[in-house]
Formats: C-alpha cells, sequence, structure tokens
C-alpha cells in the first residue's frame, strides 16, 4: 500500500462525494419554485439507492472476474456484500475498500445524473425504480466494459472496451455521461413531454443555487478525474491541470455562443458551459495536452448550447439538458481523445492530429457509439416496462400543482404570508413548537400607522 | 370619505409617498400588483421566456371629502417628469370606516 497515494484517493473521494449536493444544487436551481424539492430528492434518492446495490451485488458485477471471460459483466457472487474487502490487498496502491468507496461513487453519480432531463413529471417511486433496474442492467455492465482492467498476476478478466478495444476513456466519458445521457434521452421519450413545453414552462427558480451547485461539482471534478489516476502521481496532477483550464475555456466559449446568439451572456451559461467542458474533458483529461485540454472545453462549450435546442426541434422535452450536455459532451469528449490525443500525456496515445492516424479515432468513435446504443435501447425497454406495471408519470393536477406537496408534502420555501402554516395536533404539533406563532396568537397592534 | 387608490411604477413609490406625507396623508396602504402586458424578456439556455406582467404598485389611502384634492395634486406632482408613466389613479366614495380597536366611526376613524 501507498500511503501517499491512499490519502489522495480518500480525498478525492470526499470531493466527489460533494458532487452529490453539487448537482442537487444544480438542478434544484434549474426547476420551478413548486418541483425544486422534488428534484434535490430525485438525486439524493438515486445515489441512496445505487449505494445500497453496490454493497450487495454492485462493486462485483463491475470489477468481478468477467463471466466466461467475455468482458461483459463481472461476477456478481465474487465481491458480493464485500466482506472481502476489508483486508489490506499488499500488492495494491490503495487498500480495496477505498476502491470500492470511490467507485460507489461513480455508479451513485451517473444515476443521479439521468433525473435532470425529466424534471417535473415524474412519480418519485417510479424514478427509485428506474435508478435500481438502471444501475443493474445498464451502468454495472458499462462501468464493467470500461473500468475494469484485466488483472494478470490474479487471472480477474476485465471489461472489452477497455482491454480488448483499448479505448482511452480516463474517467468516464462513456460510462457515465453517454451512459447517462443516452438514458435521459429514452426515459423522457417514453415519459412524455411538461404539459406546457416548449412555450410554458416554468423559469429556473435560483440561478444562485445553479451556480453554486456548479461550482461543488467543479470542485468535485477534479476528485473525479484526478483520482482516476488512483495514485498520487505524475498523471492525477496532469488530470487536475487539464479538468480546471478545460472548464475555463467551456465557460468563455459558451458565453460567446450566446452573446452571438441571444445577445447576452448568462449566469445559467456559464454554469452550463463549465458542466459540459467537464463533461468532455473526463475521457480526455489524461490523453491531452494543456492546450488540448482548452480546446476540448472550448468545443464543448461551443456546441452543447447548439445541441440542446435540439429538443425544440425534435419535440423531446429533455427539461434540464441532461442530453445536451452529457450525451453530447460525453461523445465530444470521448471522439476528441481520438483527435487530440498526445503520446506526451499521461494516456500516451497519438491521435489524429500528433499523427497516430485514424485508428485511436476509431476506436474511440466505436466505444461511444456501442455504449450509446447499449444505454438507449435498454433504457427504453426499462422505462416501458415501468410505465406499464406502476405508470411513470404523475396526473395532471399533480404536475400543475408542483411536485414537492404531492411527492413530498413539503415546501422548498415558505413564501406564502397568509399560510406560513400550523402543526396539526394528531400529528404531534403540540410537542414541538419550534415552528412560527400559528395565525390565532395575538400579535402586536401597530397603533396609528395605518391611519 | 373617499378611498384615493393610485396605481404606479414601484420606482415612484418613494415619491409619492414623500409628497402624501407633505400633504398630510397619515397612513397609506401598498400593495405590489402586476400590469397584464409584455413584463420583461428573459433568456435560459437560448429560449427567451417573458414574465407576462409589468410591475406596479397599488397605493391606497382613505382620506375625507375635502382632502381628495390636494392628494390627487400630490400624486400627479409625484408622477410627473421622467421616464413616460404609465400610471393611474381613481377616487372610489367609501359608505363608512371603523377603526378595529376603538370602535370609532366615519371621518373619526380616519
Amino acid at each position: 500500500m501507498d500511503t501517499g497515494s491512499t490519502a489522495w484517493i480518500l480525498a478525492a473521494t470526499t470531493a466527489v462525494m460533494l458532487m452529490v449536493p453539487g448537482l442537487a444544487l444544480f438542478y434544484g436551481g434549474m426547476v420551478g419554485v413548486r418541483n425544486v424539492l422534488n428534484m434535490i430528492m430525485m438525486t439524493f434518492g438515486a445515489f441512496a439507492v445505487v449505494g445500497v446495490l453496490w454493497v450487495v451485488f454492485g462493486y462485483s458485477a463491475v470489477f468481478g472476474d468477467s463471466y466466461g471471460g467475455l468482458g461483459l459483466l463481472g461476477d456478481v457472487t465474487e465481491h458480493a456484500g464485500l466482506g472481502g474487502l476489508l483486508a489490506e490487498d499488499p500488492d495494491a496502491t490503495i487498500p480495496p475498500a477505498l476502491f470500492a468507496a470511490f467507485q460507489l461513487l461513480f455508479a451513485g453519480i451517473t444515476v443521479a445524473l439521468i433525473s435532470g432531463a425529466f424534471a417535473d413529471r415524474l412519480k418519485y417511486s417510479a424514478w427509485l425504480v428506474f435508478a435500481a433496474v438502471w444501475a443493474i442492467l445498464v451502468y454495472f455492465p458499462v462501468a464493467h466494459w470500461v473500468f475494469s482492467f484485466d488483472l494478470p498476476d490474479s487471472g480477474v478478466v476485465g471489461g472489452w472496451i477497455v482491454n480488448d478495444l483499448k479505448v482511452v476513456d480516463f474517467a468516464g466519458g462513456t460510462a457515465v455521461h453517454i451512459n447517462a445521457g443516452a438514458a435521459a434521452l429514452a426515459l423522457v421519450l417514453v415519459l412524455g413531454k411538461r404539459r406546457g413545453f416548449p412555450r410554458d414552462v416554468q423559469r429556473p427558480h435560483n440561478l444562485p443555487l445553479v451556480v453554486l451547485g456548479a461550482g461543488i461539482l467543479w470542485f468535485g471534478w477534479l476528485g473525479f478525474n484526478g483520482g482516476s489516476a488512483l495514485a498520487a502521481n505524475n498523471s492525477a496532477s496532469v488530470v487536475v491541470l487539464n479538468t480546471i483550464t478545460a472548464a475555463c475555456a467551456g465557460i468563455c466559449a459558451w458565453l460567446l455562443v450566446e452573446k452571438v446568439r441571444d445577445g447576452h451572456a448568462t449566469t445559467l451559461g456559464a454554469a452550463s458551459g463549465a458542466i459540459a467542458a467537464l463533461v468532455a474533458i473526463t475521457p480526455a483529461c489524461g490523453a491531452v495536452s494543456p492546450l488540448g485540454a482548452l480546446a476540448v472545453g472550448a468545443a464543448a462549450g461551443a456546441i452543447c448550447p447548439l445541441a440542446i435546442v435540439l429538443k425544440f426541434r425534435f419535440g423531446y422535452d429533455d427539461a434540464l439538458d441532461v442530453v445536451g450536455v452529457h450525451l453530447v459532451g460525453g461523445i465530444l469528449g470521448t471522439v476528441l481523445v481520438g483527435i487530440l490525443g498526445t503520446a506526451a500525456a499521461p494516456s500516451a496515445q497519438d491521435g489524429l492530429l500528433y499523427g497516430g492516424g485514424f485508428d485511436l479515432l476509431g476506436r474511440q468513435a466505436l466505444a461511444a457509439l456501442v455504449v450509446t446504443a447499449y444505454s438507449f435501447v435498454v433504457s427504453l425497454i426499462i422505462a416501458k416496462v415501468i410505465d406499464l406495471a406502476m405508470g411513470l408519470r404523475v396526473d395532471e393536477a399533480t404536475e400543475h400543482e408542483g411536485l414537492d406537496i404531492s411527492s413530498h408534502a413539503e415546501s422548498g420555501y415558505d413564501l406564502d404570508q397568509l399560510s406560513s402554516g400550523r402543526r396539526s395536533a394528531a400529528r404531534g404539533g403540540e410537542q414541538h413548537t419550534t415552528g412560527r406563532p400559528a395565525v390565532d396568537v395575538p400579535q402586536p397592534v401597530p397603533t396609528g400607522a395605518d391611519r | 370619505m373617499k378611498l384615493v387608490s393610485l396605481l404606479i411604477e414601484p420606482f415612484r413609490l418613494d415619491a409619492v409617498r414623500e409628497h402624501y406625507t407633505a400633504a398630510g396623508v397619515q397612513g397609506m396602504t401598498v400593495t405590489e400588483a402586476g400590469a397584464v402586458g409584455i413584463g420583461r424578456t428573459e433568456v435560459y439556455r437560448g429560449s427567451e421566456v417573458s414574465t407576462g406582467l409589468d410591475p406596479l404598485v397599488r397605493i391606497e389611502v382613505l382620506v375625507a371629502d375635502a382632502d381628495v384634492e390636494s392628494v390627487i395634486s400630490s400624486a400627479t406632482a409625484a408622477g410627473a417628469g421622467g421616464r413616460e408613466s404609465g400610471g393611474r389613479l381613481w377616487v372610489t366614495p367609501v359608505e363608512d370606516v371603523v377603526r378595529v380597536r376603538t370602535g370609532e366611526r366615519g371621518p373619526d376613524a380616519l
């Protein structure tokens, strides 16, 4: 065990954990005021479900020995319950339990990413079922393909994309972003549009929350990408540098597109530009030079704002642009590795621009295509089955009322001066008097002021 | 007794308040209101959103009949000049007024 590397991955894991509330705020601020809690709960709930599955057999499905040596799915029983990860592995750089914790966050965040697409209209119960089934049928296999390296010493066979196709995907452009984006597209196609889309949908209710969320995500992303080096070394350092700078380029590019197209550089555009670039640099962060990282970030920042308006042309209601940012940004970053990759970077593969020819580009494009197709098709089937079995959509009245009240019996903000709430005695109100005074408490009367 | 209601742009509220106070008006009620119109146009990820309401405030005062003209002239003074104002003022007769705390009625309750 390398204590330096262990310390860095411990720190990276804690940083990535912050991406969960970061994502919840990023999405939560973008929805209307009556759906903010629901949006946050979609993110938290999905993460929690996947965290439980991860212990039971998820980790094993991703990092267990591949069934039949095919590289398609890990042995779900090999590490089931994670009891075998308690002992230190003398040959490994970091403890196996730490690796399992770090990778748990990837699984949980990937599923949570989907939740922005279906804002304001999906049943909470249906989402948690979708999240669980999708993690099992889509994330675990795809993460196995992409993240599970062969371990020749112990004879463990890993996934086909990373070992056989030898695709460069440093931190999950395919397994995380393309995967989530394609699932989001499938789910909204089955689910249908929000009532009123595209004209009468609520504007973002709290842009400061969106920017705060984006900033927290950016911070966490340094752990996400930098920790994917799985060691405290030069590779992690290059990756961190590339991750920061790509996001800067993404913000600049997105704002430029907005200024030219819409006339204003917007706050939401700045936050979106950072996230789009971070998505695109995720597969590429170890493969490109710092200038290459600027190019990847700028490409995402320029193309994603053009891609998100496709939802208006084709009529799929991807509410918070998970498709336009994560699917498009993920494909872009994965494919750009094949063009901008340089042997001088940690991943050490030359792309088209550095004389590597079309070989790497072809493999990158194939991986992007396969993951898009697999995730889209399986997600479509899962969504259809859940729709038939329990229904995906809330009813019309619920949609008008907002999902905070109907799904969770709460409101995000106490905005209603005339009915700020009394606790009913039947539900324990007499014991808890921490709320506001009830309306029948005598208030001091301002004298003369309203003559 | 009259109820004098004034609908005016929010940025003029302070001027109205000063003019009313100078005219001897001792209490006023202010309500946020909106005129159906264009409102602001905002842009979110390239799609335009119009708020649909132009913000206004409604300033209401209860005055004795003899004070109505001075209140009207202070309102027009406060609303004059600067940007074009779409504000309106109207006067409504009031049948009775009761001071809830003491039970005084009519002009005594003003």
